[in-house]
């Protein structure tokens, strides 16, 4: 175990001490698990946790860190091209393979695992990011490509220690079961809100005629506009109120429907 | 995925050249379908040339003299960016609904409207390597006529190849009567009317259209209309959302009162290449907009179609959907939900 790992800071420690201290010297010993993390999401899911839940979050990222990865010396790669962009907000330059894709990239380069490689062939959207504001499925997009643009990922959505309204709502509603489509689709539905505010239409639109800004978007607007990302838990009532609510602020009544 | 070589450019000519000199190496536009297809092993380009910064994304109308006489839409624009035009959505409903009807909102704004256009079959066999593809390996054989083909045309096809085009944005198209302007290496233009830029199988289905290599797709023009208001798209898929078409039509009446002076009728998911209802079209010319007078010409229509072994339901699906999207465009609201 690296010791870098399981080190807390005095914040970190006061947090755990407060949320489960009888866990505290284990967590200091031995690292989170997944023990500890389902504990802490059933904390979460109580309501008890909303003011620490970001720090915690931030601690499970750490724990997950394996340290710097030596690039591969030039000569090593037969195609490999040197790709600069920012990556949430930080400048990244790495050399990679010219068949590299970002989600590899991201993933395999950046430690930024966030991003969740479901199906690789574009059907599933779990591997969707934020490229110049704009969601893109990081499986069919060449790291190559990237060169000086933005990338934003579910690890870049909070700020500071204050979680995405999405994610907030995300949590909130239990946009989620199992949670490997979650990152996907909370870039999905965060960019949506912009394609929203700009007054983007779907196919389900009432009048693609008519131009309007702000849309206010209806469970069947958002079922339409979200159905790159798939989640096999089933948890589309919860996403849809999830959305509904980061949209309007207002709260939510989840709707339980039976597919038409 | 096989090695290549990632070239980029910012400039027309000079990515045509690149490409000329390589019989092996392909276009990298949104890579939606291309980079999809070289996971499978299905493309196998050697090189790549990345258009990601040609300007060629405008969308903007098309003018002769002093007069706009349609809208041309940038070859490299993005899917996403041309359904949402205002002037799109305001004169061309018909094209913004086919666009949304196609994939998701992250492949519409990757996708480019040049590229929608090359998008290649989703014939299950033509994917998998392990089985015979006259359109992958000319003269290997077409696995779909004994296996599975469902999804598969009832109009032009060939016994080599029953696949399906599954591009909607391109259906649209096809009744807007557009026009594909490339660019040639020559570095003059060259105007491919829809029509004739796919092609039917016949003994080369690994052709899908007339483009030759070192050919650019720079704009898609597309002239003006009468039927904005009267258009509609219809899409009939396996889900409601986020599949290919097993038929779709596009239709837009130009009407005088309750009298069609006009109409043009495109279907997908049943041929090789969008399939213009011409049949349909000229039996409508000149009639009273009436459910009965819309079957007929769908009956009509259809009455070509030859199906296969699973796909015989797409003749009564094709022509109900004909009859829906006519009655939809007839009460102008075909562009609405």
């Amino acid at each position: 175990m690296n010791e870098n790992k399981t080190k807390l800071t005095e914040e970190e420690k006061k947090l755990f001490g407060d949320l489960m201290p009888e866990e505290l010297d284990e967590i200091i010993s031995s690292g989170l698990n997944r023990r500890h993390f389902m504990k802490l999401m059933g904390l979460a899911s109580a309501g008890l946790l909303a003011s620490h839940l970001i720090g915690a979050e931030q601690l499970f990222a750490r724990s997950a860190e394996i340290g710097d990865i030596a690039d591969l010396a030039p000569a090593a790669i037969e195609n490999g091209i040197n790709v600069s962009f920012k990556v949430n907000n930080t400048a990244k330059k790495v050399l990679i393979d010219s068949r590299a894709t970002l989600l590899d990239t991201l993933r395999e380069r950046l430690d930024l695992t966030g991003s969740k490689k479901g199906c690789d062939h574009g059907q599933c959207g779990a591997c969707t990011v934020i490229v110049d504001g704009k969601r893109v499925l990081s499986c069919l997009t060449l790291a190559a490509t990237c060169e000086g643009k933005s990338v934003i990922t579910i690890e870049g959505l909070a700020k500071d220690n204050e979680l995405n309204p999405m994610q907030a709502a995300f949590l909130k509603h239990d946009g989620f079961q199992c949670g490997f489509c979650t990152p996907g689709q909370i870039c999905s539905a965060v960019a949506l809100m912009k394609e929203a505010k700009e007054g983007q239409a779907s196919f389900v639109t009432a009048d693609v005629r008519q131009n309007q800004q702000s849309v206010i978007l209806s469970d069947e607007e958002i079922a339409e506009r979200m159905s790159g990302n798939i989640c096999r838990c089933g948890a589309y009532p919860n996403i849809v109120a999830a959305i509904k609510e980061a949209q309007t602020g207002k709260n939510v009544e989840q709707t339980w429907l039976f597919a038409g | 995925m096989r090695p290549f070589k990632f070239t980029n450019t910012s400039n027309a000519s000079s990515a045509i050249n690149l490409l000329i000199k390589n019989p092996n190496a392909k276009f990298l536009a949104g890579g939606t379908n291309l980079l999809d297809l070289m996971k499978e092993d299905v493309e196998r380009p050697d090189e790549l040339i990345d258009l990601g910064r040609l300007d060629l994304t405008a969308v903007r109308p098309l003018v002769t003299g002093n007069n706009v006489v349609g809208i041309s839409i940038g070859g490299l624009g993005k899917n996403t960016d041309a359904a949402n035009h205002p002037l799109i959505r305001k004169d061309y409903p018909l094209l913004t609904k086919a666009i949304l009807a196609g994939a998701s909102a992250q492949i519409r704004n990757m996708a480019t409207n040049g590229g929608n256009l090359l998008q290649r079959t989703r014939c299950s066999y033509f994917y998998d390597i392990a089985m015979p593809c006259n359109k992958r390996l000319p003269g290997t054989g077409c696995s779909a006529m004994q296996g599975i083909n469902r999804m598969h045309a009832i109009f032009g096809w060939s016994d080599s190849c029953i696949a399906v085009y599954p591009s909607d944005m391109a259906v649209a198209l096809s009744a807007l009567n557009a026009s594909v302007k490339v660019m040639q290496p020559s570095g003059t233009a060259r105007i491919i009317a829809i029509h004739d830029f796919h092609r039917l199988p016949g003994n080369h289905p690994e052709k899908d259209n007339n483009l030759d290599h070192g050919e650019l797709i720079t704009a898609i023009e597309i002239p003006k209309n009468k039927f904005a208001a009267n258009s509609a798209y219809i899409k009939v898929r396996d889900r409601n959302s986020y599949a290919f078409a097993l038929v779709s039509v596009a239709a837009g009446l130009e009407l005088a009162g309750g009298k069609i002076i006009s109409a043009s009728i495109a279907m997908g998911g049943v041929a090789h290449k969008p399939w213009r209802a011409t049949h349909a079209e000229n039996i409508l010319r000149g009639k009273m907009a009436t459910v009965e007078n819309f079957q007929m010409a769908a009956d009509a229509e259809m009455e070509d179609a030859r199906p296969l072994a699973h796909n015989k339901f797409k003749i009564g699906m094709g022509k109900k959907t004909i009859v829906y999207a006519l009655e939809q465009a007839f009460k102008g609201t075909g562009y609405k939900a």
